[in-house]
């Protein structure tokens, strides 16, 4: 079992009202499985999701990884398992409009590595971030910013970089929500062929049925609660 | 299967923000309005400050120079006796920190001289000094207009040979501006035909009537009234010249071309009127021996012989127009001062004197006002001398040189002990100027409060641009977080930019503010011959160049103080940016 989400609540306050989110959620995710979470907009499935990138603490209930309780972690240690651990990407790519395709598939070594280190493993770096470029098909775009790709070339790039620090677990909040049929065809392709050759354990969250379709396990979310 | 490879989690010292930082500082141009306003501010604090420092170190050696280091100087205006006593007193008492001494004497007078047709009067402070020690105390020598005189003072007047050009100007140039304009200033003059000296890239004015003053002078202008009275009255009226016997304890009725005649003297013979206007008062010497007998006249030949010799103060003595300078009085004129004397109360008494040299320090204050004189003589008119003892003469003060080095205060207070403070007054020249030297270092602390602000405010526009930047950014900030960035990795790369807005503007600011004040003078040229009249005009301040004088610990705390308000300025907007939570910012597109 690599993560574990016991009795979770989340609740947002907006005005006078107070929405819960989350009305506690048990969850388990094995080691290597593709699991796709389903739900409608608004049932809570992208916080369900944060809470299992620590991007947002749970009002209660906690949040496992290999055993160990990480929810409360201090922000040093959270940050640390967000950086080599629990890798996460996005429906709107969420790229850095600076930097080109290459630099931004290198942040999470610039960030995990000190200077000198950074600047040690200069080559090796590099060639990490090639290798992983050309494993997702963009080796033609390195020197490219974000404003001059693709939908689907921004969302390969958005998973370079979540996979370029070798991370044991993989988020994908709707990551094909913007795209068209025929992208969203290649990156369900790509994801599923990463958790087939590298074991590498990834969490959907979709509204798309046909998408989860092709994965392991498939969990309704329904109005905060889990549906089997 | 890829590889993990385990290494340690070193986000603190993370690359990121150093190419996040530049990247910023590349893609967002409105930044460049705040490393603006940070080089302005810096510029003109540097500016403002080598030129404040300038005017403030070259008045106060023109201050040393003119006051000496200490002076010892009696309360009451009636002076004190023995000066010989009281030099040896110091000497004893400083030891070898003394270099010179000299007595002095002093007291307010007015000055009386026909020029171009017409009487000046004037107010003027009289000092009789010792002609062979008073050089050595302060710059006094140098300010002399006579190359003799700057050697050795003589109050004898001089055949000529005084100075034409000004002996003081800075005969280089500065800045890269500068020899251009001296190059074209140059040529202009070329085309003018004209044989100029540059001082500091600008044209030095000659000054045409210095080139005949001494006896030359003298001797033209007093033939030149005899002539004109020869022409008038026929041959050998000038021997009939008999001027009063002049008395030097009586007050003198001023001058004027009505005087009723009176009946007993000679000089309403009809033929001197002519040499009289030019002439008036200038005094024979006589010999009384028997009051009720014919007075037994000595004539004074103003050809062959002089008054006794006095250095004029060169402001009293010229009018400066337009760089031009014009002299109402030079080297071999004679001059009446009027002064009272030391018995109480004081009486006026009056005497003839020749101008011998002019005096130029560069302080409109004191060149506006000062007469030297020989002391002997201020002790005889003012019946300060003892004729029995002239070791008891009495003299006002006595300034004193030390050796380089010593502490002025400490000096003074070693004084202090010993002369009694009811009686003498022990100062340094600052604690002489204070009020002026106080004054400017306030100006000068105010002016850099104020201008300090300019820069604080351009802290402002660094925040304001800021939290534009961490508001645009805000995504950024969530994904980073996302990938394991630290809040304070977020709050570090807007602080680092803030402090390259920073260096970049103090640095840039810092390079024109230098190259400014190294070529103020052209740009003051440049400045005059675009609005057609001079900014800095020598005629006031007597300097012919802005003087400047560059600190590098000011333009340290200059670039520092900057720096430290560019970094304070980013530290709010950063904050923002650390604290924010990376799921509100992901959240929505």
């Amino acid at each position: 079992m690599q993560m574990q989400v016991c009795g979770v609540t989340k609740s947002f306050v907006k005005g006078p009202h107070r929405i819960e989110v989350l009305k506690g959620v048990d969850m388990e995710v094995q080691e290597g499985e593709f699991l796709s979470i389903i739900g409608q907009s608004g049932s809570g499935k992208s916080t369900l999701l944060h809470l299992m990138g620590l991007l947002t603490p749970p009002d209660s209930g906690e949040v496992y990884y290999h055993g160990r309780r990480i929810d409360n972690l201090s922000a040093h240690e959270r940050d640390q398992l967000r950086n080599r651990d629990i890798s996460m990407i996005f429906q709107f790519y969420h790229l850095l409009p600076e930097l080109t395709t290459l630099e931004n598939v290198m942040v999470p070594m610039m960030i995990q590595q000190s200077y000198w280190q950074y600047q040690l493993h200069r080559r090796a770096n590099r060639e990490r971030a090639l290798e992983i470029l050309e494993r997702v098909g963009l080796s033609h775009r390195l020197k490219h910013r974000p404003k001059e790709l693709s939908g689907g070339e921004m969302q390969r790039t958005a998973i370079a970089r979540a996979l370029v620090n070798h991370p044991k677990i993989l988020l994908a909040d709707e990551p094909t929500g913007n795209l068209d049929r025929a992208n969203e065809a290649g990156i369900i392709e790509l994801l599923r062929e990463l958790n087939a050759r590298d074991r590498l354990t990834l969490v959907l969250v979709t509204h798309n049925p046909t998408i989860a379709e092709d994965t392991d396990r498939v969990v309704h979310l329904v109005d905060g609660r889990l549906v089997d | 299967m890829i590889q993990y490879r385990k290494t340690d989690y070193q986000e603190n010292t993370g690359m990121y923000k150093l190419l996040l930082c530049l990247r910023y500082l590349r893609t967002r141009y409105i930044a460049l309005a705040s490393i603006v306003s940070v080089m302005l501010g810096v510029a003109t604090m540097i500016v403002v400050n080598s030129v404040m420092s300038g005017f403030t170190k070259e008045m106060q050696t023109r201050l040393h120079g003119i006051l000496g280091d200490i002076s010892v100087e009696a309360i009451s205006t009636h002076g004190f006796p023995d000066a010989e006593g009281h030099i040896e007193k110091i000497k004893e008492i400083l030891g070898n920190d003394v270099e010179a001494m000299t007595p002095i004497c002093t007291t307010a007078g007015i000055i009386n001289y026909r020029t171009f047709g017409r009487w000046r009067t004037q107010e003027v402070i009289v000092i009789g000094i010792d002609a062979n020690t008073k050089g050595n105390v302060g710059d006094f020598r140098n300010y002399l207009q006579h190359p003799e005189n700057r050697k050795q003072l003589r109050f004898d007047l001089r055949e000529g040979g005084y100075d034409v050009y000004d002996h003081q100007a800075v005969l280089s140039e500065s800045g890269t501006l500068g020899k251009l304009f001296s190059w074209w200033n140059k040529a202009a003059a070329e085309e003018e035909n004209e044989t100029t000296l540059m001082a500091g890239g600008r044209k030095l004015s000659k000054r045409q009537q210095m080139e005949d003053a001494g006896w030359e002078h003298r001797r033209e202008r007093y033939s030149r009234i005899y002539s004109e009275a020869e022409d008038e009255f026929g041959y050998g009226s000038r021997d009939a010249y008999r001027p009063a016997p002049p008395s030097s304890l009586e007050i003198q009725p001023p001058p004027s071309e009505n005087r009723v005649p009176d009946g007993n003297s000679v000089v309403e013979t009809p033929f001197l009127k002519a040499a009289q206007r030019e002439e008036e008062g200038n005094s024979a010497e006589t010999e009384m021996d028997d009051p009720f007998g014919a007075p037994v006249v000595k004539i004074f030949d103003p050809l062959k012989e002089q008054h006794s010799g006095a250095i004029v103060g060169i402001g009293l003595s010229m009018l400066r127009s337009g760089g031009e300078d014009c002299f109402l009085m030079v080297p071999g004129d004679d001059f009446k001062l009027t002064f009272p004397t030391n018995s109480t109360p004081p009486v006026g008494i009056t005497d003839n004197f020749t101008c011998i040299d002019l005096y130029e320090s560069k302080m409109s204050e004191y060149d506006s006002r000062f007469i030297f004189i020989p002391l002997q003589k201020m002790q005889e008119l003012r019946g300060m001398a003892d004729p029995t003892d002239p070791r008891m003469n009495r003299v006002n003060q006595i300034q004193i040189k030390v050796r380089p080095g010593v502490d002025l205060d400490e000096a003074c207070d070693r004084l202090r002990k010993v002369f009694d403070p009811y009686i003498y007054d022990v100062l340094t020249w600052k604690d002489r100027q204070i009020a002026l030297l106080q004054a400017v270092e306030v100006e000068i602390a105010i002016l850099n409060v104020l201008l300090f602000m300019i820069i604080a405010v351009s802290g402002f526009g660094i925040l304001a641009i800021f939290f534009m930047v961490v508001i645009d950014k805000t995504r950024d900030i969530g994904i980073l977080k996302a990938m394991g960035a630290s809040s304070w990795g977020i709050m570090s790369i807007f602080l680092m930019y803030g402090l390259s807005l920073g260096i970049v503007g103090a640095g840039m600011g810092m390079i024109m503010g230098l190259l400014f004040v190294w070529n103020i003078n052209e740009i003051a040229d440049g400045l005059s011959w675009l609005l057609g009249r001079p900014v800095f005009d020598p005629d006031i301040y007597y300097f012919y160049q802005i003087p400047y004088d560059i600190c590098p610990w000011t333009v340290a705390w200059i670039v520092g103080g900057s720096l430290f308000i560019a970094v304070l300025a980013s530290v709010f907007p950063a904050w923002r940016a650390a604290r924010l939570q990376p799921v509100e910012s992901l959240r929505y597109e």
